[in-house]
């Protein structure tokens, strides 16, 4: 029997997630998530910091219990994941001094070691040691001592590891915290190529929303527990944007009108209709930047305005 | 399940743990902080043999020294294996290693076996170099067929007795700074093991409190190998007592390989990225 044939979704789904709820104590974490991703697809988990991105990776990658939902990661429930199961899961973890007197090559080989039981036809496990360290640029270095290496350099071999055993899904939490623009950008390559070439389903979290549309088919918005918003970069723009301003000339005179629904197509068709003489017509949507930053500005002022009413009741 | 494959796969796992100890033996020689522990126990007793020049074991013409060396090997592989451990696995839980280790298919019996190894291998190595000022007393000791056979399984039963409770015991600290309280702990066993000072001139309470850890029971053990017939006139009950010290470095293994993988099994469990990354913030802003 094949492990790959068995663990192939009939749906192509490489994770399923219903109504994940975590708690610490009495404080829930994640409050009913439910999302799911695509064999190939890369996914950004979005929101601002304390939003619950770590927890909910952490869970799929079967490091946390949930307190209740349904949780799937290629065909598996990660809290009962197997070593096969983990074979074909890739995790990149953030590396602080782990071992730090390490030489670069002997850690990948070492890690690579591991998944060579695990190959199949379709899959050869490991990488090639040498090959991947070209593919993540530390050919170089691969001599070198890890506590030698920049914090750049440190994070792709903390990518080479978690990505050795070819797996079929990566999880990557805050992958290019403290990179320069310059690794930030290679790093971004490789994501690229791991998604289309590899075939490689990509789950990382940010809270950069520049990156998130650099890198992903999909952005999830995730706020307090919850996730606000869900489609591609386009998609989110539209979905989220509730303002448009519409400027426009009539007689040398400047107009500007913010319209408050969604679509200002059908503003800007009364005003053709009733105001011949409107020329210069800009009709300009909120970035998805604009958004972003006005979403989580409403979820904090949101979460003053809770206090006030519980006084109101008492 | 249990399967041929699965099997297979904890083959590749053990190699590639004992692949792990050697890399992390051949790191440690040329670490200057590792080599410095492991030059402890042979430079400390270069220092005893210099105090204890002209002094006997009490009521016999036995050089002092030459009773320290064979309790040295007993301490040196009751350290090795309950203080190194202990230690370790304290630091990797904190720094991420452990997490690495559960990221990886059979990771955790790779890192298990690795540690394994490599406590052996650089415990092997300070005794080696133990050897250098033994020298000088060698001709008190008795080396002879009885050494040869009764050292190696001392070794491998202390490291059996020792690693395994080490490590459960590195688990349950909170953060590697506590696991520091091992080492003191160590310090003060070692103290009433009759390792430096015979364990009979002590008053009787403080006997038992020694013999109840593996610390005496390995360098009695080390001395019934080592010391020429008639010393044991200086041990409680005038014996080597053999069985009694298999049987409670017995014990003492029984415990740690049914404590060991509970404790341990439950301390991965905990272990998360968030986990990691609040211990780094804490140990940024306190320094240590």
């Amino acid at each position: 029997m094949s492990d790959r044939e068995s663990a192939t979704e009939p749906t192509g789904l490489a994770l399923d997630v219903r109504d994940l709820r975590v708690r610490y104590g009495s404080n829930e974490v994640l409050k009913g998530v439910t999302f799911s991703a695509l064999r190939g697809e890369v996914v950004a988990l979005l929101g601002p910091n304390g939003a619950g991105k770590t927890t909910t990776i952490e869970v799929l990658e079967g490091f946390r219990m949930p307190a209740s939902g349904d949780v799937s990661v290629l065909g598996s429930d990660p809290a009962r994941g197997d070593e096969r199961w983990r074979a074909r899961v890739g995790v990149v973890l953030q590396s602080w001094r782990d071992h730090s007197r390490w030489r670069v090559r002997d850690l990948l080989d070492y890690h690579a070691r591991f998944y060579a039981p695990y190959a199949t036809a379709e899959v050869p496990r490991p990488w090639d040691v040498d090959e991947l360290l070209g593919v993540v640029g530390l050919t170089a270095h691969a001599e070198q001592r890890v506590m030698r290496l920049s914090g750049g350099q440190r994070r792709r071999v903390d990518v080479a590891i978690g990505i050795v055993g070819r797996p079929e899904l990566v999880f990557l939490d805050e992958p290019t915290a403290g990179f320069d623009p310059h690794a930030r950008r290679e790093f971004h390559e490789l994501v690229h190529r791991l998604s289309d070439f590899e075939n490689t389903t990509v789950l990382l979290t940010t809270h950069d929303l520049a990156e998130a549309e650099k890198l992903a088919d999909r952005i999830l918005v995730l706020d307090r527990g919850a996730i606000i918003a869900d489609g591609s970069p386009d998609q989110l723009a539209l979905d989220l944007a509730t303002k448009a301003e519409v400027r426009w000339t009539v007689g040398g005179e400047r107009h500007v009108h913010a319209v408050e629904e969604r679509d200002p197509t059908e503003f800007v068709r009364r005003l053709l209709a009733t105001d011949p003489d409107v020329t210069e017509l800009e009709v300009k949507r909120a970035s998805l930047e604009d958004t972003y930053l006005a979403l989580v500005q409403r979820v904090e002022s949101g979460q003053a305005e809770e206090p006030e009413k519980l006084e109101a009741l008492s | 399940m249990i399967t041929t494959e699965t099997l297979g796969a904890r083959g590749v796992a053990v190699r590639a743990g004992l692949h792990r100890g050697w890399l992390e033996t051949k790191y440690s020689l040329t670490d200057v902080g590792d080599i410095f522990w492991m030059l402890i126990f042979p430079v400390s007793f270069t220092v005893t043999l210099l105090f204890m020049r002209g002094s006997t074991v009490p009521g016999t013409d036995l050089a002092l020294g030459a009773m320290v060396l064979p309790s040295l090997i007993g301490m040196s592989i009751a350290f090795g294996g309950l203080a190194g451990p202990a230690m370790q696995i304290a630091t990797d839980r904190e720094d991420g290693t452990l997490l690495r280790a559960k990221a990886t298919p059979d990771g955790m019996l790779g890192y298990l076996i690795g540690k394994i190894w490599f406590f052996g291998l650089t415990t092997l190595a300070s005794l080696v170099l133990l050897a250098i000022p033994a020298v000088t007393v060698i001709s008190d000791l008795r080396i002879d067929g009885r050494t040869a056979l009764l050292l190696p399984v001392i070794f491998v039963v202390g490291m059996i007795a020792t690693v395994p409770i080490g490590s459960a015991l590195g688990s349950i600290f909170k953060s590697s700074a506590q696991s520091m309280l091992i080492m003191l702990a160590s310090m003060l066993l070692i103290a009433i093991s009759g390792i430096f000072y015979p364990i009979t001139a002590m008053p009787t309470w403080l006997q038992w409190v020694g013999q109840v850890f593996p610390f005496y029971w390995l360098g009695l053990g080390t001395r019934s190998a080592m010391m020429p017939a008639g010393a044991e006139a200086a041990e409680i009950g005038d014996s080597w007592r053999t069985a009694e010290m298999f049987a409670v470095l017995g014990v003492w293994a029984v415990v740690g390989l049914v404590l060991a993988p509970i404790v341990l099994r439950r301390m991965a469990r905990r272990q998360t990225g968030s986990a990691i990354a609040a211990a780094r913030e804490k140990i940024m802003t306190r320094g240590y």
